[in-house]
């Protein structure tokens, strides 16, 4: 019963384009058909799209609406306390209020919705997409499709979404995907970088910093963080946050290396369940996380498997096209 | 018997009001040698004196207060009045003084300048920084009400505007380094000088909790 519950819960609530760390799909079977039915590659948009500022928020019920869903957004302790089970807010990962390219901003999800997800195995609309990201990476409970913060959740992603081009994936969404590293990602060098650049903010154990009783910098590891299921436990997803955007107003100036090792430091750590757990570490690990992960497996054996897969596939990227985004599939196909 | 009684109650009431309230250490209050007392520019309740830029030290977090001491003897912080009177503080003193100024209440913020545009683009840097530029908002790291996170971020809301403007024009021009990771240079060099006034307008007039907004 209680399994069935957690499968139902996995299947209605996904995670997304940024969390989790399914299994890639199948070698290209669905989406390398026969040309013929093969979906046609998605356009994607020359210039940096600018969503409207704060300022041109409505004044009127609309307006309200886009106010509270930004609301929850920043403080989602606050505002959507009941769905949240550790100490994040949105606004933690999605710098800017969900405005900033490269962390993964709103207003390119909500373009790219509805879509098909590997993580889920279904059809995700937007709203389905946020409750994944209230299950992993809130660590919490998703409200409701009708629920008055989903509505407003959604308005605000619409409102910032003003103009965006339907079904276009636009430059700086999601998060940068960063090289793969020429030394293999190592802890102790990423606990140096950690401890130069984010035990600042984050503690000397993860654990973040309060201030008057409030996440002033949120927890990295840890039961107030995300969980196991959530896409920044991925070391790959991890290390294009982190090097695109961290330390705050220093994005960009950790080199590959660097992104890849702190990443890979601060996912050895634990963190909560991932809710799809099945009962059996092995059985979930080899369900749900295949790869760029240390869900149920050690910093070596990470490090070693990406090693042998970037030797492997240094040379197949050099004969194959880039990945295209798809239409109707989401980008973050392997996650 | 019963003045005696009254005499020992009195005498009690003042020993607790004393340990209540601790009296300041010596070097708030007297100073020594080269280093004049504290209190005579920040004062003994460390809100410091706005016309002349003298800053705020009240509830600093004695981590962030006795590095800033620590940087003006190794000379990684700079300034005519404060370096001689750092390098004429021990130990003890910078202790006694970090922990003095850390219990003392935030003084009430300033009353908001004439200009009600300025503000409200301090205000708009403040909380919501300028991300195309890679310019963090100053409540990122100092929390959302601005009275900062210890150990390392201090609370600027309440500061006097004349020392706000100094220290982000010192980051800028490169004439103050202390900063761990060059945080604050990285902000400082991308504003403008009308954004570092009115950054520092607004967060003067902002302040303990209930005061201000």
């Amino acid at each position: 019963m209680n399994q069935s519950i957690g499968y139902l819960l996995c299947v209605l609530a996904l995670g997304g384009m940024v969390s989790g760390c399914d299994k890639p799909p199948p070698p290209a079977a669905t989406v390398a058909a026969p040309a013929a039915t093969a979906p046609a590659p998605v356009a994607v948009a020359p210039a940096r799209f600018a969503p409207p500022a704060e300022s041109d928020i409505p004044e009127n019920e609309f307006g309200e609406a886009v106010l509270l869903g930004k609301n929850i957004f920043v403080n989602t302790q606050q505002y959507a306390k009941d769905f949240v089970g550790n100490g994040m807010n949105c606004a933690n990962c999605h710098l800017d209020n969900g405005r900033k390219a490269d962390s993964a901003p709103l207003w390119a999800a909500y373009v790219l919705y509805p879509a098909y997800r590997q993580k889920t195995g279904q059809i995700d609309t937007i709203q389905s997409r946020i409750q994944g990201c209230f299950l992993y990476s809130m660590n919490g409970k998703p409200p409701a499709l009708d629920s008055k913060e989903m509505t407003a959740l959604v308005t605000y992603h619409y409102w910032l979404a003003k103009g965006a081009p339907t079904g276009v994936k636009m430059p700086g969404q999601g998060y940068l995907k960063v090289a793969k590293p020429a030394q293999k990602p190592d802890v102790a060098r990423g606990r140096a970088v950690y401890e130069n650049n984010c035990a600042i903010c984050h503690g000397a154990n993860g654990e973040g910093i309060q201030a008057r009783g409030e996440y002033a910098f949120p927890p990295l590891w840890g039961n107030d963080s995300f969980n196991w299921g959530a896409g920044m436990h991925r070391v790959d997803t991890a290390a294009g946050f982190i090097q695109a955007n961290m330390p705050y107003g220093l994005g960009g100036t950790l080199s590959d290396q660097e992104a890849w090792d702190v990443a890979l430091f601060m996912n050895s750590h634990e963190r909560p369940q991932d809710p799809r757990f099945s009962g059996s570490l092995a059985q979930t690990r080899d369900q749900h996380h295949e790869e760029n992960c240390l869900y149920g497996r050690t910093p070596e054996e990470l490090a070693a498997a990406l090693e042998k897969q970037a030797k492997t596939a240094t040379a197949a990227e050099k004969t194959k096209p880039a990945a295209e985004q798809l239409e109707g599939i989401s980008p973050a196909i392997s996650h | 018997m019963r003045s005696t009684t009254r005499l020992i109650f009195m005498g009690t009431m003042v020993m607790a009001a004393s340990i209540a309230a601790a009296a300041p250490p010596a070097i708030v209050t007297q100073g020594k040698g080269a280093a004049i007392a504290c209190a005579s520019c920040h004062g003994v309740d460390g809100a410091g004196n706005a016309q002349a830029g003298f800053p705020v030290l009240a509830q600093l977090p004695p981590a962030h207060f006795a590095k800033q001491i620590a940087d003006f003897k190794a000379g990684t912080r700079a300034n005519p009045v404060m370096s001689p009177i750092a390098m004429a503080m021990s130990a003890e003193d910078i202790e006694a003084s970090a922990r003095h100024y850390a219990g003392q209440a935030r003084p009430k913020a300033a009353a908001a300048p004439a200009d009600p545009a300025v503000i409200a683009r301090g205000k708009q840097l403040a909380i919501n920084g300028a991300w195309d530029r890679d310019v963090p908002p100053c409540f990122k790291c100092h929390a959302v009400d601005g009275l900062g996170v210890a150990p390392a971020f201090p609370p600027i809301a309440g500061q006097h505007a004349a020392y706000t403007v100094s220290q982000l024009q010192a980051w800028k021009t490169g004439a103050r380094t202390n900063d761990p990771q060059t945080l604050m240079k990285t902000v400082a060099e991308k504003l403008t000088d009308d954004e570092i006034r009115a950054v520092a307008d607004y967060l003067a007039t902002i302040g303990t909790p209930g005061e201000g907004k």
